[in-house]
């Protein structure tokens, strides 16, 4: 029954649906639901990025020139919520639906109708939450991180559970095909150990998805129950704790940020083995590397509350445990460096991007290191020196990676070849400007400016003016981005092989550009010689 | 160029070659600072030392990797002829790049967990200072000095008026124009700020009385958050007389960024002195309206802290 009940919805084995309702709202095929997910992203990108210009914009110089603080916050809190949730986490599952069955040989995602459903889950929540913006007390103010008692004195609380509530159901939805589609559908001969390495990292971060969008969502529960049903979780006065808010946030938070890197080492892996022709370094060790960093992102939450009064043993256990986590993610950094080492490289787009992420990514790993020393991060924390640690591993971490990933696989899915000059021209501007952003903002902290302020001392003000003139044009640049997109998607008159770059291997190479709407309905007969990682010995 | 535009970029170079090499005598924030400063407590120089060597670590570490990948990058490049080598593993250099991270990262521990250990010895404080954080400005109350309670010194602490006045959207005031001699003190000032006295070894016990605040005085190497219904504690000995500038360091609502700390440290003769004064003041009966004000807010403090005593 259920096999008639599919068949019937194609109708036309060969082709997409002609109706754009029937197309794009009751899709299941996984590379247009992947296409919804990265235009959402796309759309996400750009409005949580209109955000932090009108933040940098305030931040301009000393003095308050263009917005109340209250708005201020709404400001920091929503360009968090929209970047984590609504860019950077549908864009990689963006990447995994349209990749990971071309990847592993499979015809579809194991669940396709769930699939349409996690997706449409996405715009009604971004639009519950967007909309308190326009409500009479604003929106929410607290920091993306929610902080009682302070998150409840927030009017829109509700709206915003209830937006957060309904993108973990979208994410734990996501994660459980992507877990099934990796476990039951690859093609005959794909064994785990030959999986491109994107597939492991998908894998991994879909566990660590399941494992604590719940805690996510339990968290935020009892924060609308202590603001509207009278329960005292995190109220003193009424026998509760803040602070144990903050333990159960972040032990969600820090595989959260996990969850937005896991995927981008992924694709880094794919990319920088394409463009240097050679296979990537120690790819067992890469896999080990990704699944013991998932493994120790649940014992280190607390690091990101050195500053709230833990006893000093526990202080000490997660600094320990913090620091342990450079070892692999040095690991897979030398491993990306050896992978060039030898090899006979060209640089792409997708290549520049990738060996950016490299450098810039490392550079946070860097700082991380600084901040998980405690005694250091009791002059660190909270000030303007995190702001840089985090948004050099996720913006030129997670977001070069996904980047890269849409310059790499862009002529597979549109069958064309985007602009090579204004690809180089959107790196050139992206890689500078995003470093005159961000870099100073290191000093700021230095010298102790605490993040999340919209005015600040005159000693503040070159680096902050600095900053906000690299914001500026990085904001400018990714202009560019979406020019070299619509060309590359509609207008480039240049076809793209069914291999598009010289040294790709792997099976979503095997297939033709634009990779038709159907694929692999029968399992692909897999040549390991064809594979990225099809001899694996080490 | 005049004389006095030398002098100018003189100043500025010396400032950033101060900034750049420890900044020696500077507490306060100051244009184009680099790093963090040594500050001008006993304890505030572990952090700045760990600061330091991890970031030497980094540098170090950094210019070996970066340097490999861009040699990669000049050497293997297809446009110069480079053919693609087939290995993809070497188990030597594996073993090695675990391990030497692994004997730095040991280091590192050793040296970070003795600045934890020295950091949590509350004990054998010679004084001892309440700090309360409220939605938006700071509450200190004086408990005791050299053994002896003290009864009755405590008091707000918030933004001075020319900050304020300025702060306002639409002001049309000059941030540059806010300053105390020679220091521009935009957002860094209060009404009354905490007076502290040198070479003491005092002890801070911090709360919150509304949401969560942190409070942070960069000179003395530290931020501790005041949180509702649960009293921290830290201790300083400062060094060096002077006057030290912070800020709350947690969002805590709209006026987050307009609530600094101001702690003067004075010699312990001056601070006596100081100290008289206050209990004097409060003792009399002339000072009843401010009295009156402060002392329903220690009644609120009390409240929120209870819960934390019930515990
Ligand atoms: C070597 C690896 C890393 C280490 C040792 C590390 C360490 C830390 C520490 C100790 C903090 C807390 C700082 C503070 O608030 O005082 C922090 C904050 C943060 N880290 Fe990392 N980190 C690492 C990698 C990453 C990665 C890969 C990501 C994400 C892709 C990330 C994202 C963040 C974010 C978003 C915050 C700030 C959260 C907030 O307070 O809003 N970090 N990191
Ligand atoms: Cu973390
Ligand atoms: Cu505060």
């Amino acid at each position: 029954m259920s096999h008639a009940a599919t068949h019937d919805q194609h109708d036309d084995h060969h082709g997409a649906p002609k109706s754009f309702f029937q197309r794009w709202c009751m899709s299941t095929n996984h590379k247009d639901i992947g296409t919804l997910y990265l235009v959402f992203a796309l759309v996400m990108f750009f409005i949580g990025g209109s955000f932090a210009m009108l933040i940098r914009a305030e931040l301009f110089k000393p003095g308050l020139q263009l917005m109340q603080p209250y708005f201020f916050n709404q400001l920091t809190t929503m360009h968090a919520l929209v970047m984590i949730f609504g860019a950077i986490m549908p864009a990689f599952v963006g990447l995994g639906n349209w990749m990971i069955p071309l990847m592993v040989g499979a015809p579809d995602m194991a669940l396709p109708r769930m699939n349409n459903l996690s997706f449409w889950i996405l715009p009604f929540a971004f639009t519950l939450m967007l909309s308190t913006l326009f409500m009479a007390g604003g929106g929410p103010a607290g920091g993306w991180t929610m902080y009682p008692p302070l998150s409840l004195q927030s009017d829109s609380l509700a709206y915003v559970v209830f937006a957060i509530h309904l993108m973990g159901i979208s994410s734990i939805m996501g994660a459980i095909n992507i877990i099934a589609t990796i476990l039951n559908m690859r093609a005959p001969g794909m064994e785990l150990l030959k999986m491109p390495v994107f597939v492991w990292s998908w894998l991994i971060t879909a566990f660590l998805l399941i494992a604590v969008m719940p805690v996510l969502a339990g968290a935020v529960t009892m924060l609308l129950t202590d603001k509207y049903f009278g329960t005292n979780f995190f109220n003193p006065g009424g026998g509760g704790d803040p602070v144990l808010y903050q333990h159960i946030f972040w032990f969600f938070g820090h595989p959260e940020v996990y969850i937005m890197i896991l995927p981008a080492f992924g694709i880094i892996s794919e990319i920088i083995p394409t463009f240097a022709r050679k296979p990537i370094f120690g790819y067992k060790a890469m896999v080990f590397a990704i699944a013991s960093i998932a493994f120790l992102s649940f014992i280190v939450w607390a690091h990101h509350m050195f500053a709230v009064g833990l006893p000093m043993g526990a202080e000490i256990f997660f600094m320990y445990a913090t620091m342990l986590i450079a070892v692999p993610t040095g690991v897979k950094v030398f491993n990306w460096v050896s992978t060039m080492w030898g090899g006979s490289m060209t640089f792409e787009t997708p290549m520049l991007f990738a060996i950016a992420f490299v450098i810039l990514f490392t550079i946070g790993g860097f700082s991380g290191l600084m901040l998980a020393l405690v005694p250091a991060d009791f002059q660190y924390h909270d000030t303007y020196f995190v702001v840089a640690h985090f948004h050099y591993v996720l913006v030129t971490g997670a977001l070069f990676a996904i980047i890269a990933a849409t310059y790499y696989w862009l002529p597979k899915w549109s069958g064309r070849m985007y602009s090579e000059f204004w690809g180089k021209m959107h790196f050139w501007n992206s890689v500078i400007w995003v470093n005159v952003l961000f870099f100073p903002q290191h000093f700021l902290g230095l010298a102790g400016m605490p993040r999340r302020i919209p005015d600040y001392n005159v000693a503040f003000a070159n680096f902050n003016m600095i900053s906000s003139i690299g914001g500026f044009l990085f904001g400018a640049s990714q202009l560019i981005f979406l020019g070299v997109l619509i060309h590359g998607v509609w207008f480039s008159k240049k076809k793209a092989t069914d291999r598009v770059w010289e040294g790709a291997k792997g099976l979503e190479w095997t297939v033709p550009s634009p990779a038709p709407h159907h694929t692999f309905e029968v399992p692909p007969v897999i040549h390991d010689d064809e594979l990225a990682h099809g001899h694996v010995n080490d | 160029m005049t004389s006095g535009g030398i002098r100018r970029s003189f100043t500025a170079w010396a400032t950033l070659a101060l900034a750049l090499f420890g900044g020696v005598a500077q507490a306060d924030p100051s244009p184009y600072q680099l790093n963090m400063e040594r500050g001008a407590s006993t304890w505030s120089q572990v952090p700045y030392d760990l600061n330091n060597i991890s970031l030497g670590v980094c540098v170090v570490i950094g210019i070996l990797v970066f340097g490999a990948m861009f040699i990669a990058m000049f050497r293997f490049r297809k446009s110069r002829g480079a053919v693609a080598e087939k290995w993809s593993h070497n188990t030597m250099l594996e073993v090695v790049w675990t391990t030497i991270p692994v004997i730095i990262l040991i280091v590192l521990a050793y040296l970070a967990t003795g600045g934890i250990t020295s950091w949590s010895d509350t004990t054998g404080s010679q004084m001892t200072v309440k700090v309360t954080g409220y939605q938006w400005k700071w509450r200190y109350d004086y408990v005791d000095y050299l053994g002896k309670p003290i009864s009755k010194v405590g008091f707000m602490s918030k933004l001075d008026t020319q900050s304020d006045q300025t702060r306002q959207l639409d002001s049309g005031m000059d941030p540059y124009a806010v300053k105390v001699g020679d220091e521009n003190t935009y957002l860094l000032n209060v009404d009354k700020p905490l007076v502290v006295p040198v070479d003491t070894k005092i002890r801070f016990v911090i709360t919150g009385a509304d949401v969560i605040h942190s409070w942070w005085v960069p000179a003395l190497g530290w931020k501790l958050d005041a949180i509702p219904g649960i009293i921290n504690a830290a201790w300083t000995n400062i060094t060096v007389p002077g006057t030290y500038r912070g800020q709350c360091a947690e969002l805590c609502g709209q006026d987050h960024g307009f609530m600094p700390i101001v702690v003067v440290a004075k010699s312990k003769a001056d601070f006596a002195t100081w100290l008289a004064e206050q209990e004097a003041q409060s003792a009399a009966p002339a000072a009843a309206p401010a009295a009156a004000s402060t002392a329903a807010a220690p009644a609120a403090a009390e409240t929120a802290a209870a819960p934390a005593t019930a515990k």
